[in-house]
């Protein structure tokens, strides 16, 4: 099986790249439209802010090749964020594979504190992406902006109010939380999207 | 909910543990990534690498330790030590180091928290502040490991360091450190009360009930620990038991 990693100036591939090594894939990391393609698998991952992330996808034409793939594709974090209609951060649109929209955490009367850093649950599971998981179970979550509940969304979790942590329309997943980091939870989703 | 964390130290010098540890399961006690991932899985919720080397090959051997730690250990960790510029840390994010820790160069030049907060992002970005209590009853920052007194207040640092952009405090008592008689509650309360960044409390906790007093009374957002679970004087899996019993959110089994 083929994985490709797409390659742009918000990811930081190298923990996504050993965690699929540890459950035994090898991944090419590429800003090739042909090799992106091609892949079986295509793995969107991002660190960083919205609206620089989404001016270099467009300058390299990538926005185009990413909403126009066939094969199962899972965006991580800040890559998950991007493939939603819109960010606050910094009013950025974005890819609108899903159509929920990206709102900044706003901690009213609780003592929430932002960004969100830590391990929280991912509950109301819906999708093959999360075989084998239990409802509740823990991942491993940095980010202050969220996705929205909507009519795409596959796992909730709640931090300041109940938001999208994981997203899928057709071929397309996204997920809030970071499956490279979230010990054997983490690798299962892992593995499940590589079974998709 | 958002759990609260634990958090396994481990102390590094030439690319081996130092501190003696307690594990005779472990093939290796000395290693670091052998160390790690026992605590990984036993239920550690991040990791805290602190190198202590003092040689030019400081930095190739860390960014080395690093890229394996991050190959074989699937939670997050953060790697301090000796850490002052851009540069520095770029290399360790690269060899995929989840965070990085600033101490005494951060002090020395607040704009390196601004700097990799501009270049990395807040949430890569941990400032650990060593502090002591003195007979003024003012809590100070001491810098070079606790070496070298400021007359700069803790909760003023901390706060400048936030608002240049920090993302997260590891906040150590110097006058509780290998005491082992709880955290310090006091000055942990203060800065987690009043930070809108979450805290990781260290140096002190020697039982379960430290942990829970330094949760529940203190706030803090993590809790950091070396040689009590290096000498297994507490087990991760029951400390999160005991926590969990006592209400307090913790990450329990996995799947």
């Amino acid at each position: 099986m083929s994985i490709a990693i797409v390659q742009y100036n918000a990811g930081n591939v190298q923990s996504v790249l050993y965690a699929l090594e540890r459950i035994g894939a090898t991944a090419t990391v590429t800003d090739d439209p042909g090799l992106l393609r091609s892949a079986d698998k295509v793995i969107f991952p991002g660190v960083g802010e919205a609206s620089s992330a989404m001016r270099y996808l467009r300058e390299k034409g990538l926005d185009k090749v990413i909403v126009d793939l066939k094969q199962p594709v899972l965006g991580i974090c800040l890559g998950m964020q991007l493939m939603c209609a819109s960010s606050e951060e910094n009013n950025t649109e974005c890819l609108g594979i899903f159509n929920e929209k990206v709102r900044q955490f706003r901690p009213g009367t609780g003592k929430e504190k932002v960004p969100q850093i830590g391990w929280n649950n991912i509950s109301q599971l819906k999708s093959p992406l999360f075989n084998n998981i239990s409802n509740d179970s823990y991942c491993y979550f940095v980010h202050g902006y969220y996705a929205a509940l909507g009519e795409h969304t596959i796992a909730v979790t709640d931090y300041v109010e109940e938001y999208s942590s994981a997203l899928q329309s057709g071929n397309f997943y996204g997920v809030q939380f970071h499956p490279e980091k979230s010990a054997a939870t983490g690798e299962q989703i892992l593995r499940n999207f590589l079974a998709l | 909910m958002l759990t609260k964390r634990i958090i396994p130290c481990l102390d590094i010098k030439d690319g081996r543990t130092v501190k003696g540890t307690n594990f005779v399961e472990l093939r290796d006690a000395g290693d670091p990534v052998d160390l790690g991932r026992h605590y990984a899985e036993q239920g550690a919720d991040e990791l805290v690498f602190l190198d202590i080397t003092a040689t030019v090959e400081k930095r190739r051997t860390l960014s080395e330790l690093v890229n394996r730690i991050s190959q074989q250990i699937n939670i997050p960790f953060t790697v301090g030590g000796g850490i002052s510029s851009v540069d520095d840390v770029r290399v360790l994010l690269q060899n995929g180091a989840d965070k990085i820790s600033v101490n005494t160069a951060a002090f020395k030049r607040p704009e390196l928290i601004s700097e990799l907060e501009k270049e990395f992002g807040s949430q890569c970005v941990v400032l650990a502040i060593d502090t002591r209590l003195e007979d003024d009853g003012q809590w100070y920052v001491y810098l070079n490991g606790g070496r070298t007194k400021t007359d700069m207040k803790c909760i003023d640092w901390a706060r400048e360091a936030v608002s240049r952009g920090a993302g997260e405090i590891l906040l150590t008592s110097m006058n509780h450190d290998g005491t082992k008689q709880g955290f310090a509650l006091d000055i942990t309360s203060e800065l987690a009360n009043s930070l809108q960044v979450p805290v990781i409390a260290s140096g002190g906790g020697g039982t379960i009930s430290h942990f829970v007093d330094v949760f529940e009374t203190a706030h803090a957002d993590a809790a950091l620990a070396a040689s009590i679970f290096h000498f297994k004087e507490i087990s991760i899996p029951d400390l999160k038991s005991e926590l969990y019993q006592k209400g307090i959110q913790v990450r329990r089994a996995e799947l």
